[in-house]
């Protein structure tokens, strides 16, 4: 932000980056061959649900949308912080199918202009003794985190620093850690 | 390029502009009338630097003045997981967060750039608004960070200081030397100051309440909701009118940087508070939301 919009008192919204949405059927296959994640079939889109009609009419769209492109029905979930969770499942193999549909939801949002209220997308994995494992991403950074819930509110750090390692050539990976926010109540983990 | 609702209020950064060029050009004009008619210089340097470093600890004079400590997302969850996910839709770097025991229900931002920023929250607006309603104040205050507040207020500020430094003492250091190399007698320089004060004074309040609807806009598109921020901002606005002024006096310093003004008076005018009022500021978040009600 410039020194005019200091002064000026604007601060603009960040814009989602949806392309490296993409890269992710990359990212599951060298998970699969070089640490033995399985890709779960589920995956989920979180964003802010505004107030007003406009909103409540894309959202009804985008499911529509979901419903009729294969697969089980979309659930959506609110959770403690007033935050919307769409739920997609696929079949387990269908990572390209997954990530279609997710960035579906997210360009509908941004088209109807609401791309500023996308908070994150999460793609489910599970390790090969059953640890669940997800790959976040950020839309307003244009990059990856791993989030392994370990019980209740614990992150397995390790699992997650194992994950950045496998996958680090495949998907920008979030560089600042401060940034890996866990994502607690996501659909399915 | 993707579409976005948001639209920054054009009349808005007309006026903001507006009173920024003024304060600048009384900067210059006071600062070469110092330089160049008196002995003042070295003073008004000295009085420059309080103002500096007034700035560069913003963030823990602040807490200490108020008494807010520091939080970890293991004493407050709830207040970091809804700070992690409003400046993850924001794209901007965490604040340090802070809880202040007070019953006085108010949040402030401070700190010298985005950085080094600390989001305070009291007890007191904690028990009154539900998580809606915090979650739109705290979207407030990112947006004080994010439009880097703190800076830009205490630039505007310090001139004011500076002059009411020398309103205030001038009389007393300035008085021998007035013929030495041609300094104008010392009544004229006070009466600028005085001159000045005032008119900076007007500037940088309107400039305060500016930057205000300027971070409810910003955060009321963050959020999404507009509305949970007015009936925050109505519970609040009420609740501190309520309480006795004698334990609000010592917040006083931190006005600026609050969400609702704590000392409350009816006596002082609209051209004289840091805040706007009440009404202009739900006003313009209904505009907000009849603006997120339509289809682009």
């Amino acid at each position: 932000m410039g020194i005019c919009d200091a002064i000026l008192g604007r601060s603009k919204p960040a814009t989602a980056n949806l392309d490296v949405l993409f890269s992710v059927p990359q990212a599951a296959l060298t998970l699969e061959a070089g640490g033995g994640f399985t890709f779960t079939g589920i995956g989920s889109v979180c964003y802010r649900p505004n107030e007003g009609a406009a909103f409540r009419t894309v959202e009804a769209e985008v499911i529509q949308l979901l419903d009729a492109s294969g697969g089980k029905a979309v659930e959506h979930t609110d959770d403690k912080f007033g935050f919307r969770w769409l739920k997609v499942e696929r079949p387990a193999m269908d990572v390209g199918g997954m990530v279609t549909d997710l960035h579906a939801v997210n360009s509908s949002l941004t088209d109807a202009g609401f791309g500023q209220s996308l908070l994150c997308s999460l793609v489910n994995f599970t390790s090969a003794d059953d640890q669940p494992v997800a790959l976040v991403y950020l839309y307003k950074r244009g990059t990856f985190f791993p989030f392994a819930p370990a019980g209740a509110e614990r992150r397995d750090n390790e699992l997650e620093l194992m994950v950045r390692g496998l996958v680090d050539e495949d998907i920008p990976i979030e560089p600042e850690l401060a940034r890996w926010f866990a994502v607690w109540g996501a659909p399915g983990l | 390029m993707a579409k976005t609702r948001f639209r920054s209020d054009r009349g808005l950064t007309a006026r903001m502009g507006a009173v920024s060029l003024g304060l600048g050009a009384l900067y210059v004009a006071f600062g070469a009338f110092l330089i160049y008619r008196t002995n003042l210089f070295f003073g008004a340097i000295i009085v420059v630097a309080m103002a500096w470093g007034q700035w560069y600890f913003s963030d823990k004079l602040a807490l200490r003045s108020i008494g807010g400590k520091e939080v970890t997302p293991q004493q407050a969850p709830e207040l970091h997981g809804m700070i992690d996910r409003l400046v993850a839709l924001a794209d901007m770097p965490k604040p340090r967060v802070a809880v202040a025991v007070t019953d006085m229900p108010n949040a402030f931002a401070t700190g010298r750039s985005p950085s080094h920023a600390v989001v305070c929250v009291t007890t007191g607006i904690m028990q009154r608004l539900d998580a809606d309603e915090l979650e739109g104040v705290l979207s407030h205050e990112l947006a004080h960070v994010a439009n880097r507040d703190v800076s830009v207020m205490t630039v505007a500020s310090s001139l004011g200081l500076l002059a009411g430094y020398i309103t205030r003492w001038g009389m007393y250091f300035g008085g021998g030397r007035r013929d030495s190399n041609g300094s104008l007698p010392m009544i004229v320089v006070w009466i600028a100051s005085i001159a000045v004060y005032f008119i900076s004074f007007l500037l940088t309040r309107a400039l305060s309440r500016y930057r205000e609807l300027s971070a409810d806009r910003c955060g009321a598109y963050l959020t999404g909701r507009p509305s949970a921020l007015s009936s925050a901002l109505v519970k609040i606005s009420g609740d501190i009118a309520r309480i006795p002024n004698r334990d609000l006096r010592e917040a006083g310093g931190l006005n600026a940087f609050f969400i609702a003004p704590a000392v409350s008076g009816a006596s002082i005018g609209a051209l004289t508070s840091t805040h706007p009022s009440l009404q202009q500021r739900i006003d313009q978040l209904a505009e907000v939301a009849a603006d997120l009600g339509q289809t682009i």
